[in-house]
């Protein structure tokens, strides 16, 4: 017989008090994982939010923390605009040359449905046709696709494209109208009603979240145009409406009355990038900044979730400890009773050190199977989680993905054990053999 | 086969004062003889079994068997040697309760760095009687079962010596004499030397040599011990 079989029935023999300690250190584990995990996709779900471009490009007044929230994860006050001669710059200006492509972003509007509220991204179809969301495992790019419908046409003005979370909460699908809300808050004016053309596909993204309309439709909103220098050219183009035109008669808002509050770019190469920062950051025009929101993203993932990650987990090293110490308790409290039994195997030709090994095994034994049914409670939490938080959140949990942290669990938990069973083994140890016989049981 | 020469064994009173328990100049046991061991309670019957097999240490002397003196040999050596050549029936709680009794005639196999021997275990098991109570565990066995099972855990490693140390007191007398009969038979025929303890009259009395602990032993015993 081995010792790990010995140790197992002994474990039997103490069913109870076992998988009382055993499960205790389950639940330590599971909380571990769950922390380890829960961290892991909230970095990941960060990170990617800012990918697929290279350069966040906005107004100078309002910060680049301000810049990324607001056009990378819709939240935060509202930026600060920039004239569109500053995006034309990146179309077919002095910035031209180092940049693959330009989307400008006009953000401010939200949209309120079952009360929830959603921003509304005025934009360019650029957006989902010309850049990914980041990248696949195996390196491809992930592209934006449609779960229904298709993406927003240039020319026509009033048509809008919805993320998955969005279309979920607020039941909009293709075909329904919505209609934007001037402003941040429920009570803001209603603008035009604009149509659902397409319902994006999951991205795990904050895009996710959000409610993209067509930029021309927006400039024609009331309140979004600057003063124009010649009134009579707009009000000139609103004469005849033309039932089957889809943009309702208007013609494009001449450029001079536009604005955009900030501009995703996706430069040529790391050299593109690295001038436009340059030209952007220290250049004599100090309108706008360049961000790259990887790095502040990072940044703040440093600063915010890095020292609550380390909080947690070293609460649930905590909570394994203190398993750990239940299960040296259990086993030294059953070595009184168990003196006898250690006795027996001495006389039988066991050996100090092998009486003191099948404690460690026992020990071992406990802390792994406590362990591995940790990892598996903890894996099935976010499993059962992971519908929940898709809907809720627009984050993909890959509950199945096993982290390489928790290969270290195995080593880990067998050092930690046989520390933890050092105690009673050596107990066992110096069992004494002669007296105890006699004690009887 | 079993010589013991000059042992001497003594504990410590509380006070740290040495308290003699042994003090046998000679005493031998040819291999395959069967004898009883009597001496009145406390006068050290127990301790002598234990350090012939080993698991105390003597003060001084030597106990030869097989022959090596194992009062010279490491611990560990010892303990290899006890698994292999000495079998133990104890009074009581012989078995081990997280075991059924196959486990438990096993378990008496698995120190001696060899591999076990699972057919003799069973047929060890039948040759006792119980080869259809092999899967129960202690608790389910009578104690006159249980000490049969420790008969043959004892006998698992073709012992040169058993040790008994009062393996009937607890059994009713009914069965007390069928424990007897297996130990002494099994013992012939495997040709194992016994050195068995007993109070019972009715059990020394069928031994052709019965050894008194206090003929042998220089040891005073304690004025205020009970006579036998
Ligand atoms: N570990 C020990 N420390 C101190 N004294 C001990 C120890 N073990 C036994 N003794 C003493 O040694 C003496 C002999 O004990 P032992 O158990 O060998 O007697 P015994 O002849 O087997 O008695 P019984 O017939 O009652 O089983 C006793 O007086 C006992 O109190
Ligand atoms: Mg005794």
């Amino acid at each position: 017989m081995t010792f790990w079989k010995i140790a197992w029935r002994n474990m039997q023999q103490r069913a109870l008090a076992s998988s009382l300690t055993g499960f205790s250190m389950a639940l330590g584990v599971a909380l571990m994982i769950l922390v380890i995990v829960i961290h892991e996709v909230t970095v990941q779900q960060f990170s990617s939010d800012a990918q697929g471009y290279h350069l966040i490009v906005g107004g100078s007044k309002g910060g680049d923390v301000q810049l990324v929230m607001n056009t990378v994860f819709h939240i935060g006050n509202p930026l600060y605009p920039i004239p569109y001669s500053y995006y034309k710059e990146f179309v077919d200006g002095n910035y031209a040359p180092f940049t693959k492509v330009a989307i400008p972003y006009c953000i401010g509007d939200s949209f309120h449905a079952n009360g929830w509220r959603f921003r509304v991204v005025a934009t360019t179809p650029d957006l989902f046709d010309k850049i990914s969301y980041g990248a696949n495992d195996d390196g491809s790019d992930k592209q934006y696709r449609f779960q229904s419908g298709r993406n927003i046409q240039t020319d026509h003005f009033f048509e809008a494209v919805v993320g998955s979370v969005a279309a979920k909460k607020s039941g909009l699908k293709v075909g329904d109208t919505f209609q934007p809300t001037h402003g941040m808050s429920a009570a803001g004016n209603k603008h035009v009603e604009f149509e659902i053309v397409g319902v994006l596909s999951p991205t795990g993204t904050a895009n996710d979240r959000a409610v993209f309309v067509n930029i021309e439709g927006f400039y024609l909103l009331d309140g979004h145009a600057l003063p124009a220098e010649n009134r009579d050219a707009t009000q000139a183009q609103q004469q005849e409406p033309d039932p089957i035109d889809p943009n309702r008669g208007r013609l494009p808002l001449p450029e001079q009355q536009r604005e955009v509050t900030s501009i995703l770019v996706l430069c040529n190469n790391d050299l593109g990038m690295m001038s436009l920062d340059q030209a952007i950051n220290k250049g004599k025009d100090r309108t706008a900044i360049a961000v790259k929101p990887g790095y502040l993203v990072q940044d703040m993932l440093d600063k915010v979730i890095g020292p609550v990650r380390l909080v947690l987990l070293v609460l649930t090293i905590l909570i394994v400890i203190v398993a750990g110490i239940s299960i040296l308790v259990s086993i030294y409290n059953s070595m009184s009773e168990r003196s006898h039994d250690i006795a027996v195997m001495r006389a039988l030709g066991a050996s100090r050190t092998a009486v003191m090994g099948i404690i460690l095994a026992e020990s071992i034994l406990l802390s792994l199977l406590g362990g591995l049914v940790g990892v598996l409670l903890g894996h099935a939490c976010l499993a059962i989680a992971s519908p929940y938080v898709m809907a809720h959140a627009g984050i993909t949990l890959r509950f199945w993905q096993f982290n390489w942290y928790e290969s270290l669990l195995i080593p880990g938990l067998v050092v930690f054990a046989s520390l933890v069973g050092f105690l009673p083994a050596l107990t066992a140890y110096r069992t004494d053999v002669g007296r105890s016989l006699g004690a009887g049981r | 086969m079993l010589l013991l020469e000059n042992v001497r064994k003594s504990y410590r009173e509380p006070n740290g004062e040495p308290l003699p328990i042994l003090d046998i100049e000679h005493f031998r046991l040819d291999a395959g003889e069967q004898t009883v061991l009597r001496g009145r309670s406390g006068c050290g019957k127990t301790t002598l079994l234990n350090c012939i097999s080993g698991l105390t240490t003597v003060d001084h002397g030597r106990i030869v068997i097989k022959d090596r003196d194992i009062a010279r040999l490491p611990e560990v050596t010892r303990d290899r040697f006890r698994a292999r050549h000495i079998g133990f029936v104890f009074q009581t709680f012989n078995l081990l309760p997280a075991f059924t009794a196959f486990e438990n005639v096993l378990l008496g196999m698995t120190f001696t760095g060899q591999k076990t021997d699972a057919s003799r275990a069973r047929r060890l098991l039948d040759e006792v009687g119980l080869c259809h109570r092999m899967g129960h565990k202690p608790a389910a066995l009578s104690v006159g079962e249980q000490q049969r099972v420790a008969v043959a855990r004892a006998l698992a490693n073709q012992p040169s010596l058993l040790l008994a140390d009062e393996p009937t007191a607890n059994v009713d007398p009914a069965h007390q004499q069928q424990v007897i009969d297996l130990l002494r038979g099994a013992c012939e025929q495997e040709k194992v030397a016994m050195l068995l303890v007993t109070h019972a009259p009715e059990v020394s009395d069928q031994f052709a040599r019965v050894e008194y602990l206090e003929k042998v032993n220089r040891v005073l015993p304690s004025p205020n011990s009970p006579a036998l």
